[in-house]
């Protein structure tokens, strides 16, 4: 280990969190007037910004079109000031076109798309300020412009990052975590079912830990579903509220 | 730049208006919309800000690195700018398609802001010819509703205003090597004067007559727009012809006039915002995305 603890004998973190607890949460969906759906979030220090346009005719070429359902399109991006040294470019680079074609496949999972034929739905995601799980806020910021932008979902998708440190699974790892040299799985769950829409895993560990990994992930993710879901309660109850009026 | 679908009879309504001296949402010509600014919001630069104007969002984040003084001038450090036009703005930016309208953007601000008289690029500098201090200036366009030039200079005035540069110490070893100390004290830093930056005003034609801080809508009637700046003394630092159409010199002349004092009435209030932000310090109640 780089000369970090990640968990004290007392099993606590870095940062004082225990194993299983995940971070601060702050969202607000609605940010923006002229997107279809848009919502904000802030998971510990890291903030997400994503915005929903759609489902409309297909952009450009036609011949993307999918006659039985409606196509997804992602884009994954940071501000260039979002992380600690300066990024030279907001996207297009290597890692940020993989995280937009993990996005993709994680929200057409999730997403009804069969209602929507020759259409397309934009999911546009932007890291503001990065600090570790950059993958599993942008789905749950994601998440929360979908519902905002009224399209219909099989479940929240709910993500998190979790890592193994001394036996003992870590669940929404933040930066100093997740460059400690922990071994670090992300995924993707529909919580009410159970199923799993993306699992990522680069790093070494030993398979007889992986199922304790997994499941500690999927705890995790369940713990993320309440969370979203009370913040699209007191959305709905505010609009209603305003609307009443 | 993302523009707004308006039919014949909807631009008749805004040019009759205006005409009168009243727009759509009931403002006069030389009326702002409602404007937000928010300072130190993204917690890992050296200054941010957040500026609303109506429906268009900006953010600014400055950070400051360590770099060279270009050979011309070793005694000055520099601003570099980077303008994101973010698909989130508008799906027509998604790939490179905000490029083009951010590289127009990025080399304004370069003309306007990296300058000798707009901020004092001297204190930048750590040793002249060897280091100095490189703001890097990125902007990054949340939200479009016309008048992109005024809310990102108004926010990049708020984000220098904001930005903290470390304290340095040079120390000289014995082999007259040089050594740069960072001061560990986040308290222990330097603040920029930022009185004499601009604000850009940007005037579009709309008719016989010139309009501040035009919404998309609007920006679809007008055939040509000034973008001027200006600082708080009315003091002209550029100006620029945008857009498709073509002005005559006379309302290019009565548009600077109406700039120079729209731009000068625009700073004292700004001024006055960011430094009552400043002295609440800590106890500020942060609005951000979640106001």
């Amino acid at each position: 280990m780089a000369g970090l603890e990640l968990l004290t004998d007392q099993g606590y973190r870095l940062d004082g969190r225990k194993a299983s607890e995940l971070r601060k949460f702050q969202a607000r969906m609605g940010v923006f007037a002229q997107a279809d759906g848009s919502a904000y979030l802030e998971q510990g220090n890291t903030k997400a910004l994503a915005v929903v346009y759609g489902p409309h005719e297909i952009r450009g070429s036609r011949s993307r079109a999918l006659h039985d359902r409606a196509v997804i399109n992602c884009q994954y991006s940071m501000a260039t000031f979002s992380t600690a040294e300066r990024k030279r470019r907001p996207h297009g680079d290597r890692k940020s076109t993989e995280m937009s074609l993990h996005l993709k496949q994680t929200f057409e999972a999730a997403v009804m798309t069969q209602l929507f034929p020759r259409s397309q739905i934009d999911i546009y995601v932007k890291i503001l300020q990065s600090d570790g799980g950059n993958y599993s806020v942008c789905v749950n910021a994601a998440t929360l412009a979908v519902i905002d932008a009224g399209i219909p979902m099989r479940d929240y998708v709910c993500a998190c990052t979790v890592g193994f440190v001394d036996e003992t699974p870590l669940a929404d790892l933040c930066y100093a975590e997740e460059s400690g040299g922990v071994s670090s799985l992300a995924l993707a769950l529909l919580p009410r079912g159970g199923q799993i829409a993306l699992v990522q895993m680069d790093a070494r560990l030993h398979q007889d830990h992986l199922e304790t990994l997994i499941e500690a992930a999927m705890t995790a993710c369940k713990g993320v579903s309440k969370v979203l879901d009370e913040v699209v309660r007191q959305h709905l109850q505010e609009a209603s509220v305003h609307s009443r009026e | 730049m993302a523009t707004a679908q308006v039919s014949e009879a909807e631009k008749v309504y805004i040019l009759h208006g205006i005409r009168d001296d009243l727009r759509v949402d009931g403002r006069g010509c030389e009326d702002y919309r409602h404007m937000e600014v928010e300072t130190d919001v993204v917690s890992n630069t050296d200054g941010s800000a957040k500026v609303t104007l109506g429906h268009t969002a900006v953010l600014v984040g400055v950070k400051a690195e360590i770099g060279k003084p270009r050979p011309m001038i070793p005694d000055e450090g520099y601003l570099e700018f980077f303008v994101d036009c973010s698909a989130n703005a508008t799906p027509e930016f998604e790939g490179r398609g905000g490029e083009e309208l951010g590289t127009e953007l990025s080399n304004t601000l370069y003309k306007v802001f990296n300058n000798q008289h707009s901020l004092d690029l001297r204190s930048l500098c750590i040793s002249p010819g060897e280091h100095c201090w490189v703001l890097y200036v990125d902007v990054l366009l949340l939200q479009c509703d016309g008048n992109l030039y005024d809310a990102i200079s108004v926010a990049i005035k708020a984000a220098l205003f904001n930005t903290k540069i470390p304290k340095v110490h040079i120390s000289s070893d014995d082999e007259g090597g040089k050594e740069i100390e960072l001061s560990d004290d986040p308290y222990d830093c330097m603040r920029l004067d930022v009185e004499n930056v601009p604000c850009m005003v940007t005037l579009c034609k709309i008719g016989h007559r010139h309009v501040v801080d035009v919404t998309l809508q609007e920006k679809a009637c007008s055939v040509a727009s000034l973008v001027i700046s200006v600082t708080h003394k009315g003091v002209i630092t550029c100006t620029r012809k945008v857009g498709r159409g073509s002005l005559d010199p006379e309302s290019i002349c009565e548009m600077t006039e109406a700039g120079k004092r729209v731009g000068k009435a625009l700073h004292s209030p700004l001024m006055k915002l960011l430094q009552q932000e400043e002295s609440l310090g800590k106890k500020r109640q942060k609005v951000g995305f979640l106001g």
